[in-house]
């Protein structure tokens, strides 16, 4: 993959016009395109983020075995805070990978 | 000071007999009493894959153990376990701090929730029936969405 493709087209889709549409396309492109992104365990009222549910954290940890960013799964900043502590923890006891090649 | 809980978790090779995992659990055992703790559950999870290889093996036997003491108990068992050749991972987390918060998170979420439907005059506890079924997605109607790869 051509380097600065991925890079630019990664970023504009994780970041433009999320919250704030441009000027000129006022709304537009919000509502055509953009859904608001909700923070999963606020709204399934999940209190306890356990690094031995692998199966509540699987989906933050994508193939490559990063932690998904917030920006993409639109988790709030407590939460994957606690996320966080929760994935380092089971990649210690070998229940997620550290990195998958 | 009132004692402290840890979970204890710990992988022995797969192909281990069941003594040698009882031999284990009485090392175990005897550290914790010694330094006046005590075992509060005990969870052997079994053969489970390994997300990564550790000391050329692809499977672990997992154990969980759920011990009340003091720091300095944990510390202790740490180091017996490292020393241990055939215990090939443990990990030691402290769980009664987060378990309080969580306790004081639903207790205030409960009691929110009751006060707020008394005051709307309903019973306190949601009746069958009542509003979205659990696992139904409440944003079923918004057409907007678009899946954005990840």
């Amino acid at each position: 993959m051509p380097f600065g493709q991925g890079r630019s087209g990664g970023g504009g889709r994780g970041r433009g016009g999320d919250k704030k549409p441009n000027d000129k396309e006022k709304g537009q492109r919000r509502t055509l395109f953009r859904r608001r992104k909700v923070c999963k365990f606020c709204a399934d009222k999940i209190d306890d983020i356990n690094y031995k549910d692998v199966k509540l954290i699987g989906p933050f940890v994508p193939e490559r075995g990063k932690i998904l960013p917030r920006r993409i799964s639109g988790t709030c900043a407590k939460h994957q805070r606690k996320l966080q502590t929760a994935i380092k923890r089971a990649r210690q006891i070998a229940l997620i990978p550290y990195v998958t090649e | 000071m009132a004692d402290r809980q840890y979970e204890l978790v710990y992988i022995l090779p797969p192909d281990s007999t069941e003594q040698q995992v009882a031999e284990v659990q009485t090392q175990i055992e005897e550290v914790v009493t010694r330094l006046h703790g005590h075992i509060a559950s005990t969870d052997n999870w079994g053969r489970k894959r390994l997300a990564y290889e550790i000391a050329r093996h692809k499977e672990g036997y997992y154990v969980l153990q759920t011990i009340n003491g003091s720091g300095e108990l944990m510390k202790e068992l740490d180091r017996r376990l490292k020393v241990m050749d055939i215990v090939i991972r443990q990990m030691i987390v402290r769980v009664d701090e987060d378990k309080k918060v969580v306790d004081t998170v639903q207790t205030r979420r409960r009691t929110n929730s009751e006060r707020r439907r008394v005051k709307r005059g309903l019973p306190p506890q949601r009746q069958p029936g009542e509003g979205r079924a659990a696992g139904e997605p409440d944003d079923q109607d918004d057409d907007r969405f678009e899946v954005g790869e990840v």
